[in-house]
């Protein structure tokens, strides 16, 4: 039995577990048919054209762990942004970690999507929000069918979240493998402000498919900055759907920081419903082995006096292959469109590779729209001008990789996090600067 | 302290550097003049290492060592110091941290551990002293932003913080206005004593006003075809090189 088939049969098992008279059920049942129609997307998919799952999908997933397991703050702490105080939501192989967690239901909701889907005071935000920015296609479906955990966070109007939240997955290889496919969903009313990061982390070596759906609702002049940490082993797959809603006048980004994980597919989709909305989408990806890492983006200007900016950087060593497939679309309504995209990249090896791709559909006469794509490699006078001052080869080249990514990093608005983000750089690249990069 | 003997270099197969003869000794100041294309900053940067430029033929030996072979990182290590005619933009690495790093990186070369912090911090403020540097200019990213100026003064500082044995000063003065060229010009002349030496290329009398060298040659095509005292610099700003390329062709 192939996964497709296994997962269209377990629908049926995990109608057993949960609520069929639910509202969010009807849902569930059109979106497993519209799986079992289309089945995981190919190559054939002009949106999958370079990133093929057929490997990924050969393991003999759970798809319903079954184990409760328990992990020690101690051996995990590394993984938390722990020198700031914080929310926390963290899961175990898919189910909630109540004694790693700490949410709140203190003048907003940070807890789970289990609870918001299974109790009637959550029952009107279910309905105006759940799956209502998600899209219909293949992969997403799947997580909607089985959609039951995850994160759910409802902040009123007029509310500074000082303390950032982080949303954290470990998987612990008590499963040979396992697929998960957490269900998240973030609502920020009028005026509010929001920090997110989230992270998924394996802490075996057995193999991880993560199929992660995350639904972001800014309303008017609402705040929301999400940070994506991915530095994964190198048997964990994901595939992470990310939709963002925005009202009027809402600023939201997303920062995507890619250094670790087998295979890697970020759908990230903003879509502007109001006008003097601001959207920003940057990465900084750098892999090697034989890691592969897709960014697929969407920014849908639908009215009039927005912007967005795009800005992703790649470094791509050893076997890695690097995607970036941008797309954006003005609509003809929205007019005095303000849309940059940026794609650079650098190959450090001979046998790295990247497609980039960007799409523009632009409908409207009076916008200011740029892309632009580069793909080099690493700057022999620049390296020879650090080699000058006695910094050795391995050395001067992180530096310029740094270098190179310093303009993403530096629109981290969590300074721990950007400390622990020149971390990971500096670990990714072999070297120790002797100074926080 | 430098011997260089029959030196030919080529980059990408087109040679440059056709037979260059050189000595200079720890004291001197020598300065390299001659038109455009001569090949001054290819002489600059095959004494430095870089690696496209390929010794084709004679020896440069540093202290009595060959030191053909040796990386520019290794040349660095041993007292060799090149200062950029165009310094490279490093984003988000501060001037401090840089230097720390490239200080830090020759004493590991040499087997020794990180320099205290608060050594460190003490040697910056001298230098920048010295070069009056400021200390907001210390924390900006290296040369992002700079002024030609500001880039010319940050090589002399980061020269000052290594102490090399040998400084070689790539058309330290282009860009730079009177005032910068007397700030960069008394930093090299402090920094200057009887153990270590200075070779100053330009194209222009002017920087050898402020650095006065105790040798001149002109450079061109490739060879050194005419050495003097520092007289022979004055000759030059007054004629031009025509004079000379009459004097080699005939």
């Amino acid at each position: 039995m192939d996964l497709k088939e296994k997962l269209v049969s377990s629908f049926l098992a995990f109608e057993n577990q949960v609520d069929v008279d639910a509202y969010v059920h009807g849902i569930r049942t059109e979106a497993i048919k519209t799986f079992e129609n289309n089945g995981f997307p190919s190559k054939k998919d002009e949106a999958w054209k370079y990133t093929s799952l057929n490997k990924i999908l050969k393991q003999d997933y759970s798809v319903f762990p079954n184990k409760e397991n328990a992990i020690e703050y101690s051996d995990v702490k590394k993984y938390f942004i722990h020198d700031i105080d914080t929310y926390k939501i963290v899961f175990i192989d898919g189910k909630y970690s109540s004694h790693l967690s700490q949410t709140t239901h203190d003048g907003m909701d940070v807890c789970l999507m289990s609870a918001a889907l299974s109790k009637p005071k959550y029952r009107l935000v279910i309905e105006n929000y759940f799956n209502k920015a998600a899209s219909d296609d293949s992969i997403t479906s799947l997580n909607t069918a089985f959609s039951s955990e995850g994160a759910f966070i409802h902040i009123p109007k007029n509310k500074l979240v000082e303390k950032p939240i982080q949303i954290i997955h470990f998987s612990t290889g008590n499963e040979s493998a396992l697929m998960l496919q957490p269900r998240n969903l973030i609502v920020v009313d009028e005026n509010s402000h929001l920090q997110i990061i989230e992270r998924h982390q394996s802490l075996t070596e057995n193999p991880v498919l993560t199929n992660s759906v995350t639904e972001v609702f800014a309303n008017k002049r609402a705040i929301i900055d999400y940070y994506k940490v991915q530095n994964d082993n190198q048997n964990a797959s994901l595939i992470d759907n990310t939709f963002i809603k925005q009202k009027q006048e809402s600023h939201a980004s997303v920062h995507t920081f890619t250094f670790g994980g087998n295979l890697i597919r970020n759908n990230l989709n903003f879509y502007q419903h109001g006008e003097r909305i601001d959207s920003t989408l940057k990465g900084v990806t750098i892999i090697g082995d034989k890691q592969h890492v897709d960014h697929n983006t969407l920014v849908h200007h639908i009215e009039p006096n927005c912007e967005s900016h795009q800005d992703y950087k790649g470094i791509f060593g050893d076997n890695s292959t690097g995607v970036f497939n941008g797309k954006v679309v003005v609509e003809k309504e929205a007019q005095k469109t303000n849309a940059f995209q940026a794609n650079n990249n650098i190959l450090i090896s001979d046998k790295s590779t990247i497609n980039t791709k960007p799409q523009l559909e632009i409908f409207a006469d009076d916008v200011k729209c740029s892309h632009g794509c580069t793909i080099g490699q690493l700057d022999d006078d620049a390296l020879f001008y650090m080699k000058t001052r006695g910094i050795p080869e391995k050395e001067a080249k992180a530096l310029l990789m740094y270098a190179f990514a310093n303009n993403v990093l530096e629109s981290v608005k969590i300074s721990e996090l950007k400390t622990r983000i020149n971390k990971l750089i500096a670990n990714k690249l072999g070297v120790n600067i002797g100074f926080n990069l | 302290m430098l011997k260089i003997k029959n030196l030919h270099a080529s980059v990408e197969d087109k040679t440059i550097l056709r037979g260059i003869n050189l000595e200079v000794k720890a004291g001197e100041v020598h300065a390299i003049m001659g038109p455009n294309g001569s090949g001054k900053s290819t002489l600059a940067a095959v004494i430095a290492g870089k690696e496209e430029y390929e010794a084709t033929k004679g020896d440069i030996l540093f202290e009595g060592e060959n030191i053909d072979e040796l990386a520019a990182e290794e040349r660095a290590h041993k007292g060799i110091f090149l200062s950029f005619q165009y310094p490279v933009e490093i984003p988000g690495v501060s001037v401090t941290n840089f230097i720390k790093t490239a200080i830090n990186s020759t004493r590991k070369a040499k087997g020794l551990g990180d320099m205290p912090a608060n050594e460190m911090l003490k040697l910056i403020r001298e230098k920048a002293e010295l070069l009056e540097i400021d200390r907001k200019f210390l924390s900006r990213s290296l040369n992002q932003g700079f002024s030609g100026g500001e880039k010319k003064r940050n090589e002399i500082f980061q020269m000052a913080m290594l102490e090399p044995k040998l400084a070689i000063l790539d058309e330290t003065d282009s860009g730079l206005d009177i005032d910068a060229l007397r700030i960069v010009a008394n930093g090299v002349n402090k920094l200057k004593s009887k153990d270590n030496a200075v070779i100053v290329i330009t194209h222009y009398q002017r920087l050898l006003d402020y650095i006065v060298p105790d040798f001149v040659h002109v450079l061109h095509n490739g060879k050194i075809v005419k050495s003097g005292p520092k007289e022979l610099a004055h000759e030059l700003e007054e004629k031009g090189y025509d004079w000379i390329k009459e004097e080699v062709n005939a």
